[in-house]
C-alpha cells in the first residue's frame, strides 16, 4: 500500500513523465509567522505557478497536513516561530507525512543550518528568499518520489533498471548482494551495494524500505538478542529469518535504527531502560523502525529527550510505516535493547497496567475524552494491516510509536501500551487498532489516555506480537499528529483529549501536562523514562512519537501530571520532532512511574513543551528528574489529572509551557 | 505636473533610496512580483510590513522596559523584524537589527536601548520614504501613466 501510494505519488510528480506541466501545480504549504514574509512568499510561489497554501502557525499547518495527507507536495517552514519551533514541525512532518520540508530563516548561522540538516530538512533557504530559489524547490519533491518509487519498484521487480545505486538519499546500504530486496530500493543483487550506500546520511529521513511493524519488531528483537554492539546486518538477517529480506535492507534499517537510538540517548541516557520496556519484549516490535525514518526519531529523541527507547519504540511503531522513514536513525538499535524488551518490566512495572489495555481497550482515559482511544483501540484491533497502512501514513512518526505499542508483548505491552496507547490512541484513531492490547495494559486507569494511545499504538505499532499493534504502526504516522494534538493526558488526566485532534492535542497536551511537566513528545519522556524504565517509556515513546499525544494517556499511569501526557500529544505535531518530543514526555511520564511522578511531570511537561511549542527547553530540562525514576509509567497518573491537563492544553498550548516549567521534585 | 515628469521624479527618487541604502535589491524583487493580476501587491506588502514592524517595535520597547529583561524574547523580536525588513528590502532597518542582535547576545542593556532607538529611526525614515514613493506611483497611475521598470544597475 505504501508502495502503491508512493509510487502513485511518485508517478504523479515524477519529473520524467508526470506531465509536461510539472512543476506547475506543485502543492506547497508555506508556514511563517511573519505576515510580511508569508505574503511575499505566497506571491513568489504563485508566480512560479505553484499551488500555495499559507499558514501562520505551525499547528495549523500540521492539522492541515494531517487532514489532507496527500494534499501537499512540499512544505516550506520558517525556523523561528512563536508557537512551535520550525524544527519540531519538521520532525513531525517527517514522521507523519514524510513530505520534503524546506526550512527558511534570516538566520544563516552554521549551527542553525546544520540543525536543519540533522532534522531532516531537504533544504535551507536564507531570508530574504529570492524567487529564483523557489523556482527549484520542486526538485526535492521529485527526488523523494523517486526514492519512494524505487522502493516500490524494487519490491515489484528484482531488477529494476533504475535501481539507482546510489540511493543518494536512500538509507545507506551497507549491505551486499541483495537477496531479494525486500522492498528495498536497492534492488540489485550485487555486492557492491555496500560501497555505495554506505553513507549514513540516511539519518535524515529517507524512507526507502518499507518496514512493517512486524518486521521491525522482528528486527528489534534480533538486534536485542545480538546486542546492539554486535548486531551486524548479516546476523540480524539470519535471526529474523524473513524470506525476501536482504542484508542491505537490514543494514540500512540498522543504520537508521542506530541513529534513532543515538538520538534518543542523546536526550536521555537512561534510555536503555525504556527501550527495553518499550520494545516490548516480545520481539523486535520495532520491526518498523523505518517508520521513523521520516521522523527522525533521533531528532525527536534528542529534542524531546526521548529516551532511546522511546525512539526504538517509536521506530518500531514507525516501522509500520511504509515510508520507512527511518530517519529515526536507528541508533535506536542500540537502545532498542533497552526498550523493547524490558518493557515488560518497565512498563509494566506496575504490572497491572498492561492488563488495562486488554480490559478496557479504549477507556483508559477514563475520563479523558480522548477521541482516539476508543476508536483507535478498535481500529487497532481491527487489523494489523491498518497499522501497516498507518505506518505509511505516519510515515515517520508513527512508526515509532507503533513499535512500542506493538512490541509490548501483550502483557507488557500493555503497560507500555498504555503509554503508548495513550499516545497511540491518539494516533490510533488512525491506526487500525486491531490490537487487542490497546486496552492499554497499563493498569493505569489513569492513564487511560495513555493506554488508549498505547493500546492503539501497541496495536498499530510494529509490535508484531501484538497483533493489535497493527493499528499502531499507523500511529506514528497518523498518530503523530494525533498525539501531538491529543496532548495525551499523561495518564493522569483521563480526560486527556488525547489524540483526537490533530493539532489540538498538542495544545491540550500542553495544558494537560501542566502538571506533568510537559509531556514532551514522547521522546523526551522516553528518554527519561528509558532511564528509568525503559519499557514504559518505550511504549510511551512509541506512542509519543506518533501521537505524542498518546503520551498523555500513558501518563495516567505514571501518575505524572496529566500535563505530561499532554505534551506527548504535541510531539506529534511537531512532526519531525513531534514524536520525539512528545514521546519523551509521555515516556518520561511513564517512567516516572510512581515515584517520580512529580518529577516526571515536570519533565514531561517540559518535554512536551518543546513539542508543543518547540520549547525544547522543557524537554530536557526537566527530565533529568524523571530519569531518576526509571519508571515513568504513569500509573498513578490520575486520569483526572490528565484530563485537566488536556483541557488545559486546549486552552492553549502556551499554557502547557507554563506548566512544564515546574520542576518536578523527583 | 505631467506624467512624464512624475515618472522621472519617481525614477530619481528610487535611485536615491537605493543609493542611500534605504532599499536594496529585494525591493525590486517585490516590484517584479507585481503585475496586472496583482496590481497592488507592493502596496499591500509594504502596509503589512508597517503594521508588523510597529507592533514589533512596540513589543521591543516594552520588553526593554522591564526591570528584568528577557533577552531571549528581545532577540526573538529583533530577529523577526530583521526577517521582515530584509524581505521587504529595507536594508538599513535590517542592518540596524543585526547590530541590535549582537548586543542582545551580550545582554548589554544600554547598547540595546540605543539600538532600539536606531532601529526606530531607520524604520521611520524608510516608512516615510516608501509612503512618498508609493504615493507618487499612485499619482502616476491615476494620471494614466505606468511605473517605469527599474533596474538596479548601480
Amino acid at each position: 500500500m505504501s508502495s502503491a501510494s508512493s509510487s502513485a505519488a511518485a508517478r504523479k510528480f515524477n519529473g520524467d513523465g508526470a506531465g509536461d506541466q510539472f512543476p506547475v501545480g506543485l502543492r506547497v504549504l508555506v508556514v511563517d509567522d511573519d505576515p510580511t514574509c508569508l505574503m511575499i512568499l505566497e506571491r513568489m510561489l504563485r508566480t512560479c505557478l505553484y499551488e500555495v497554501t499559507k499558514c501562520k502557525r505551525a499547528e495549523v499547518a500540521l492539522s492541515l497536513l494531517r487532514e489532507n495527507k496527500n494534499g501537499y507536495d512540499i512544505v516550506l517552514s520558517d525556523v523561528h516561530m512563536p508557537d512551535m519551533d520550525g524544527f519540531k514541525l519538521l520532525e513531525h512532518i517527517g514522521l507523519e507525512m514524510d513530505l520534503p520540508v524546506i526550512m527558511m530563516s534570516a538566520d544563516d548561522g552554521k549551527n542553525v543550518v546544520m540543525k536543519g540538516v540533522t532534522h531532516g530538512a531537504c533544504d535551507y533557504l536564507i531570508k530574504p528568499v529570492r524567487i529564483e530559489a523557489l523556482k527549484n524547490i520542486w526538485q526535492h519533491v521529485v527526488r523523494k518520489r523517486k526514492n519512494e518509487w524505487k522502493d516500490v519498484e524494487q519490491s515489484c521487480s528484482a531488477e529494476e533498471g533504475d535501481r539507482q545505486q546510489k540511493p543518494s538519499d536512500e538509507a545507506d546500504y551497507s549491505s551486499s548482494a541483495n537477496e531479494g530486496n525486500w522492498r528495498n530500493a536497492k534492488k540489485k543483487r550485487d555486492e557492491d551495494e555496500e560501497g555505495e550506500d554506505k553513507d549514513d546520511s540516511s539519518t535524515i529521513k529517507k524512507p526507502r524500505v518499507v518496514w512493517s511493524v512486524e518486521l521491525h519488531q522482528q528486527f528489534v528483537a534480533a538486534v536485542n538478542q545480538l546486542g546492539i554492539d554486535k548486531a551486524v546486518p548479516k546476523k540480524i538477517l539470519e535471526l529474523m529469518n524473513v524470506p525476501g529480506l536482504t542484508r542491505e535492507n537490514v543494514a540500512s534499517h540498522l543504520q537508521k535504527y542506530r541513529l534513532y537510538l543515538r538520538r534518543l540517548s542523546g536526550v536521555s541516557q537512561h534510555q536503555s531502560n525504556l527501550n527495553n520496556s518499550f520494545i516490548s519484549p516480545q520481539e523486535a516490535t520495532f520491526g518498523t523502525m523505518s517508520a521513523f525514518n521520516g521522523i527522525d526519531l533521533q531528532t525527536l529523541a534528542v529534542a524531546g529527550q526521548l529516551p532511546a527507547q522511546s525512539l526504538a519504540t517509536l521506530q518500531a511503531a514507525g516501522l509500520g510505516r511504509s515510508t520507512a522513514k527511518a530517519d529515526v536513525s536507528m541508533p535506536l538499535v542500540d537502545e532498542r535493547n533497552i526498550f523493547s524488551f524490558e518493557n515488560p518490566r518497565l512498563r509494566y512495572g506496575e504490572g497491572q497496567q498492561q492488563h488495562l489495555s486488554s480490559t478496557k481497550p479504549m477507556n483508559f482515559l477514563h475520563g479523558i475524552p480522548t477521541n482516539m482511544e476508543p476508536k483507535q483501540l478498535a481500529s487497532l484491533q481491527q487489523s494489523t494491516q491498518s497499522l501497516s497502512g498507518l505506518s505509511m501514513r505516519i510515515n515517520a512518526s508513527s512508526a515509532q510509536s507503533n513499535p512500542l505499542l506493538v512490541q509490548t508483548a501483550q502483557s507488557q505491552a500493555r503497560g507500555q501500551m498504555l503509554s503508548e496507547n495513550t499516545i497511540a490512541n491518539s494516533h490510533l484513531a488512525r491506526l487500525p487498532s486491531s490490537v487487542g492490547q490497546p486496552s492499554v495494559p497499563n493498569g493505569i486507569s489513569n492513564n487511560v489516555l495513555a493506554r488508549n494511545g498505547v493500546a492503539a499504538i501497541n496495536r498499530g505499532a510494529a509490535y508484531s506480537p501484538i497483533s493489535q499493534t497493527s493499528s499502531m504502526p499507523s500511529f506514528p504516522m497518523n498518530q503523530t499528529t494525533e498525539l501531538s494534538v491529543s496532548s495525551f493526558p499523561l495518564g493522569s488526566t483521563p480526560g486527556l483529549p488525547s489524540i483526537t485532534s490533530k493539532g489540538m492535542f498538542q495544545e491540550e497536551v500542553t495544558s494537560e501536562i501542566k502538571g506533568s511537566s510537559g509531556f514532551v513528545q514522547n521522546y523526551d519522556i522516553y528518554n527519561e523514562l528509558s532511564q528509568h524504565k525503559s519499557h514504559d517509556w518505550v511504549q510511551n515513546v512509541g506512542l509519543m512519537y506518533d501521537t505524542s499525544q498518546l503520551a498523555n494517556p500513558l501518563q495516567g499511569n505514571i501518575g505524572v501530571s496529566p500535563s505530561v501526557i499532554v505534551h506527548q500529544g504535541f510531539s506529534s505535531t511537531q512532526q519531525t520532532g513531534q514524536i520525539r518530543d512528545s514521546t519523551p514526555i509521555g515516556k518520561a511520564m511513564y517512567s516516572l512511574g510512581k515515584g517520580m511522578e512529580q518529577g516526571n511531570h515536570q519533565n514531561i511537561s517540559q518535554h512536551l513543551q518543546p513539542l508543543v511549542d518547540n520549547s525544547a527547553r522543557v524537554k530536557a530540562e526537566n527530565f533529568p528528574d524523571a530519569n531518576s525514576h526509571s519508571n515513568f509509567f504513569p500509573e498513578q497518573y490520575g486520569q483526572e489529572d490528565l484530563m485537566s491537563a488536556l483541557l488545559k492544553q486546549q486552552e492553549g498550548i502556551g499554557a502547557a509551557e507554563n506548566e512544564f516549567d515546574f520542576d518536578i521534585p523527583v | 505636473m505631467d506624467v512624464g515628469q512624475m515618472q522621472r521624479q519617481w525614477v530619481d527618487y528610487m535611485k536615491s533610496l537605493f543609493m542611500e541604502g534605504l532599499l536594496d535589491g529585494q525591493f525590486l524583487q517585490l516590484k517584479q512580483l507585481q503585475d496586472e493580476t496583482n496590481p497592488d501587491f507592493v502596496v499591500e506588502v509594504v502596509s503589512l510590513f508597517f503594521e508588523d514592524s510597529e507592533r514589533l517595535l512596540n513589543d521591543l520597547t516594552i520588553a526593554l522596559d522591564q526591570t528584568d529583561i528577557d533577552f531571549k524574547k528581545v532577540d526573538s523580536h529583533v530577529h523577526q523584524l530583521k526577517g521582515s525588513s530584509s524581505s521587504i528590502g529595507a536594508q538599513r532597518v535590517k542592518n540596524a537589527c543585526i547590530a541590535f542582535r549582537n548586543f542582545c547576545e551580550e545582554q548589554n542593556i544600554d547598547a540595546c536601548l540605543r539600538c532600539l532607538q536606531q532601529v526606530k529611526q531607520e524604520y521611520c525614515l524608510v516608512k516615510t520614504k516608501l509612503e512618498t514613493l508609493l504615493g507618487l506611483e499612485q499619482q502616476i497611475a491615476a494620471a494614466g501613466g505606468s511605473i517605469p521598470m527599474m533596474e538596479l544597475s548601480f
